[in-house]
């Protein structure tokens, strides 16, 4: 049977450097898979290479089984693939029912989309209080709901996020990641990028450490929160919260 | 009073002309930060293909009714200027698309030269200016103030159908699906392809809204002028992009209100400033620099908020 997603060892280079030079995992349909790694090892530029943003030199991406690294960052998304990118990257000067809205827009059943909208509401009560007002105005905490809400209207079968906790409360961190639980459990695959690797590695059903732009060690969540060297690395004191 | 009056009624005519293509200069920087300075060429040739199309294609039958050749010059200007602005953005700046910006703004010079050389080689006779029929309502509505202030009936069509259409347009950009998906290439293009959006063909939509709505300018230009000519685009471009700026460039609202601002200034100046007519650019350009000087992102214009 083939993977859901899986990425072959993967090159890509902004001009003469190579952010990622060998970048090989799988994801199975309906688990959370994490890429964990320090700053700059690669994981941000992986996920902007899998949804288009960026082409790689060589290496393949298969979505079941198809190749979808040739294609325009648009049809990967018309494919099942959605991006929550770093930075949350909000339409800042349009209100969080039209930034929404933007989420959906390969959609065309009304019905469909409304129904969402309230779903996201229901989610995240404080964007349904909200929802005319500018995105741009909004928390840290209340734009990742904001941006995680509007990568899930295009009703994806892979939802990728990157670093959805950054710079948010724990508890804010504990809803997003629950969230993420949820949306699992209703079907959608997961992959995570994140720099918060004790709450990522609990979270997932697989993870891969990804190192100087390489994949290097990977294992169950839990196989990574045991392992020496993950701890070491990216586990110390200082990082566990 | 009466003189007042005129030079505002005056004011106000031109200046619409000016707002309508000075969306198209707005909306096209607004989407890929690319002053556009053919724009001003594509006005033009939409005033040359609706004149050429009823001089040389209708029947003279349908050219006798103003209230049935009329909507089909508007139709056929708005195209052909729209065909123009998109073949310009397929060939000329999309190769260019990801260039230094230098790149894009040296090649829109370059459009423009080409589109007025085009015209001058291929139109009949246009070396000089060449007459423009009077397609709408001859004559004059006059206000009974002082010695009377008459209002050309193609000035009040031209406010009109200018209001109209930036109505209708802001409308779009702001109610429509298409509409939100112009304003999210133009916030963040990267974002908008991961909503699945295809900015190829945001941008040529752009293009052709732009091109359409300077169509439209051309023909009612020509309907009250009555003589159109090949330079008329580089002069009304030129005030099209300043009330862009003037505005805000990026802001539609601000387009139509620096076209106005542009056209009072300009007859007002014309008329009670020393140098009177002969000074009245001058006067456009003062109060652009003044404004820049105090507000740089012109009336309407935002400036860039942190996100956080």
């Amino acid at each position: 049977m083939t993977a859901f997603l899986e990425v072959r060892d993967l090159t890509v280079a902004y001009g003469a450097i190579q952010a990622v030079r060998g970048v090989s995992f799988t994801v199975e349909r309906g688990q959370i898979v994490s890429l964990i790694g320090s700053n700059g090892a690669g994981k941000t530029t992986t996920l902007r290479t899998i949804s288009g943003l960026l082409k790689p030199v060589s290496g393949e991406i298969l979505l079941e089984g198809e190749p979808i690294h040739q294609l325009p960052a648009h049809e990967i998304l018309a494919r099942g693939v959605a991006h929550s990118p770093e930075g949350r990257r909000l339409f800042a000067r349009m209100t969080v029912e039209e930034n929404l809205r933007l989420g959906a827009y390969i959609r065309k059943d009304e019905a469909g989309i409304q129904e969402d909208l309230e779903r996201v509401y229901s989610l995240f009560p404080v964007l349904g209080e909200r929802r005319r007002n500018k995105a741009g105005l909004f928390s840290g905490g209340e734009q990742q709901m904001l941006a995680m809400g509007r990568a899930m209207m295009s009703r994806p079968k892979l939802l990728m996020l990157d670093e959805p906790s950054m710079g948010l409360s724990p508890i804010m961190t504990q809803k997003i990641f629950e969230t993420v639980k949820e949306l699992q459990a209703e079907g959608t695959t997961v992959l995570l990028v994140e720099q918060n690797a004790l709450a990522a590695l609990a979270l997932s059903d697989y993870a891969y450490v990804i190192d100087l732009g390489r994949t290097t060690i990977s294992g169950t969540g839990q196989e990574l929160l045991a392992d020496p060297r993950v701890q070491e690395a990216y586990l110390g004191e200082g990082v566990a919260s | 009073m009466s003189i007042l009056m005129s030079q505002i009624v005056n004011g106000l005519i031109l200046g619409s002309l000016i707002g309508l293509i000075a969306l198209g200069y707005t909306m096209v920087y607004g989407i890929i930060q690319l002053i556009n300075f053919a724009h001003g060429e594509v006005f033009m040739v939409g005033a040359y293909g609706a004149v050429g199309t009823a001089t040389f294609v209708l029947p003279t039958a349908v050219t006798t009714q103003w209230w049935f050749l009329l909507p089909i010059m508007i139709v056929i200007g708005a195209l052909v200027s729209m065909v123009v602005a998109i073949l310009m953005e397929r060939f000329a700046y999309r190769p260019l698309r990801n260039a230094p910006r230098l790149a894009p703004l040296i090649t829109a010079l370059g459009v423009s030269v080409a589109l007025q050389e085009a015209v001058r080689v291929f139109y009949p006779e246009a070396t000089a200016a060449i007459p423009f029929p009077s397609i709408f309502i001859p004559g004059a509505l006059v206000l009974p103030i002082g010695d009377g202030v008459p209002i050309q009936y193609s000035g009040i069509l031209i406010v009109v159908v200018a209001l109209v259409l930036a109505f209708a347009l802001n409308t779009f950009v702001e109610q429509t699906r298409l509409g939100r998906a112009m304003r999210a290439t133009a916030q963040d293009r990267d974002v908008a392809r991961l909503m699945g959006i295809n900015p190829d063909r945001v941008i040529v939509l752009t293009f052709a809204l732009g091109g359409a709505l300077a169509g439209v300018a051309g023909v009612l230009y020509g309907n009250f002028y009555n003589f159109i000519n090949i330079d008329m685009g580089f002069q009304n471009g030129i005030f099209a992009f300043t009330a862009a700026v003037l505005g805000g460039i990026g802001n539609i609202r601000g387009a139509v209100v620096g076209g106005l601002a542009i056209g009072l200034i300009k007859s007002l100046a014309g008329q009670y400033l020393p140098g009177g007519g002969a000074y009245d650019y001058v006067w456009i350009f003062v109060v652009l620099i003044a404004v820049l000087v105090f507000r740089p992102q012109g009336f309407f214009g935002e400036t860039e908020r942190v996100r956080a």
